[in-house]
């Protein structure tokens, strides 16, 4: 069997022993399932869900909550085995530092993927069965594909942060960090610059700055399709900027792409 | 003539400390090397050095005519079974899962992973997850994973710490019926009574230095320890005689250098009253005291010299 197959398939198997997807899942639809419905009551009113501000609330949420679930699935990825003294002896195995962290992402990706697919795919059949609310299947594929490209993110930032590292207990500070930097620290710190008025900042530049956080690419990507009256703050100057989809997508897969690459680098000079 | 392992003057310097000081080994078919030493004395750097885990600062590494921390010595890794100290495996997973884990990675078949859990005596735990399993149970899953792939070359690092007696004693089985097929093995223990009859050659670190190796034999020579004999029914005989009188150590005890072992040994048959002998050489207790102890007290005489 291929190393990558089966390294992928073991942390498959982890995940579903710690009843990882299980929650997951469970946590995703429960969360899309009740904001579809019962999201309009947040801002007084009791109507009928309608499609822009289920997607706006369910990413303004996931946003929080798909970083903080993907680091605390993969923080402990290598250091975790590196402390059982597992990496050590799967080095000495025919398999490739490429291999192990090529199969570990292939495992625990699909989980968080699978997650997200069952989790708000079902808000999304469900939604598209109980309303006539119209064009639910763009939207909502949309939104499970940009979850799960921040998801897979995130799981390559864990492993960036997994190999860094010599102790469980201090990879698990650091995720603590990253998380809150990249859903909180980072737009509060562009929120400033723009209030401050700083001629430096133009709408283009703004655009250009999210690019650096993978949470904001995401709920670019997500509100711009929207309608954008639903939308305020920096998000709603950065969504007239007019960066294709397309091009947002790609700068989410170089974010998934880089820090993996990074990981192998520092993986394959880490001495065990 | 090459060897299935060699290193010639291998140096590891790590930032501050030189964990092996030009250590030479050499290792063939077949043979079974005991590596002795306190903690922190270099074995297991040693032990990452000839798995290609780490590179040498200097000297010369080859396995299987390789250096094993060159991409060409990849295959090779298939033929090499490694029991690390104080390995945990996945906790969340069963015995027999993890087994199989590793046996994909090796490419060998799930039905070896089956029987070697048979063979170590885990057959009963097999669909049990390894967090129930008590030390001695991990350390045979840790052994039964060594055992994959029927490894040319095995590599064990304190390979009986928390096994009962008897599990020891399998465990030696397994290693001399895998020696016996041609595999050759290098083990690292603390636990020194019970290795002797195990081993071909012994070799005895301290501070990344060799300080002894070679056969038993050898080492019981170099270290010029003497045959412990005791005699029963020989009462104060001993003493008269002027060829024993000198080894005396008690009233019935006797100690001798191995080169004139026999010759006692003839003279102490030629007294009747003589009901029993008991005949004991240095065990590898004793000259891996002796090693040690001599070592460090020479390295401090040097420099109390400087």
């Amino acid at each position: 069997m291929n190393p990558i197959i089966a390294v992928g398939l073991k942390e498959f198997q982890d995940g579903l022993r710690n009843r990882w997807l299980v929650s997951i899942t469970f946590i995703f639809s429960l969360l899309s399932i009740g904001l579809s419905y019962y999201g309009s009551v947040a801002s007084g009113q009791l109507s009928s869900p309608s499609l822009s501000t289920t997607i706006a609330s369910l990413s303004s949420l996931s946003v929080f909550i798909i970083p903080l679930i993907a680091l605390l699935l993969c923080y402990d990825s290598f250091v975790g085995e590196q402390e059982s003294g597992t990496l050590l002896l799967l080095m000495t195995y025919p398999i490739s530092h490429a291999q192990l962290l090529l199969g570990k992402f292939v495992g625990q990706a699909s989980i968080i993927t699978l997650a997200t697919v069952i989790g708000f795919g079902s808000a999304g059949a469900l939604l598209s069965f109980t309303t006539d609310i119209g064009s639910i299947g763009p939207a909502f594929s949309l939104f499970i594909i940009t979850s799960t490209l921040l998801g897979l993110c995130f799981i390559s930032l864990a492993y960036l942060i997994s190999l860094i590292v010599n102790e469980k207990s201090k990879a698990a500070g650091i995720a603590l960090i990253v998380w809150l930097f990249f859903v909180l620290i980072f737009d509060l710190a562009l929120l400033a610059v723009l209030v401050s008025g700083s001629e430096g900042l133009t709408q283009h530049g703004l655009v250009q700055v999210m690019m650096f956080n993978p949470a904001d690419l995401f709920r670019l990507i997500n509100l711009s399709t929207l309608n954008t009256s639903d939308v305020s703050g920096v998000l709603a100057v950065a969504i007239n900027s007019g960066f294709s989809t397309s091009a947002l997508l790609a700068a989410m897969l170089a974010w998934v792409i880089a820090p993996l690459g990074l990981a192998l680098i520092i993986f394959r000079q880490k001495t065990l | 003539m090459t060897h299935l392992v060699s290193l010639k003057g291998v140096t590891k310097q790590y930032k501050q400390l030189r964990a092996l000081d030009t250590v030479d080994l050499s290792l063939d078919g077949g043979e079974v090397l005991g590596l002795f030493g306190h903690n922190g004395a270099g074995k297991t750097t040693l032990m990452k050095l000839i798995l290609g885990v780490i590179s040498a600062t200097s000297g010369d590494v080859s396995v299987f005519g390789r250096d094993p921390s060159s991409k060409q010595a990849w295959h090779g890794r298939k033929s090499i079974g490694y029991l690390p100290e104080n390995v945990s495996f996945y906790d969340q997973l069963t015995g027999l899962e993890v087994l199989t884990y590793f046996a994909r990675l090796k490419s060998v078949p799930k039905t070896q992973a089956m029987s070697l859990l048979a063979d170590v005596g885990l057959s009963d735990a097999l669909h049990r997850q390894v967090k129930h399993y008590s030390k001695g149970m991990r350390q045979r899953l840790g052994l039964a994973q060594a055992f994959l792939g029927e490894p040319k070359l095995l590599l064990l690092d304190e390979p009986t710490v928390g096994l009962d007696p008897i599990a020891t004693q399998e465990f030696y089985t397994s290693v001399d019926r895998l020696k016996n097929q041609g595999a050759s093995v290098l083990l690292c223990s603390h636990v020194l009574p019970g290795v002797e009859q195990h081993i071909d050659r012994a070799m005895i670190l301290a501070r990344g230095k060799t300080v002894a190796a070679g056969t038993l034999s050898e080492l019981r020579q170099q270290a010029s320890l003497p045959v412990v004999i005791k005699t029963h029914g020989i009462n104060g005989a001993l003493a008269a005689n002027s060829k024993l009188a000198g080894f005396m150590v008690a009233a019935d005890q006797l100690h001798i250098p191995e080169g004139e072992k026999m010759a006692i040994i003839k003279e102490l048959m030629s007294y009747d009253s003589l009901s029993d002998i008991q005949v004991s050489p240095a065990n590898l207790e004793q000259i891996y005291q002796h090693f040690l102890n001599g070592g460090e007290s020479s390295t401090n005489a040097k420099e109390l010299a400087q």
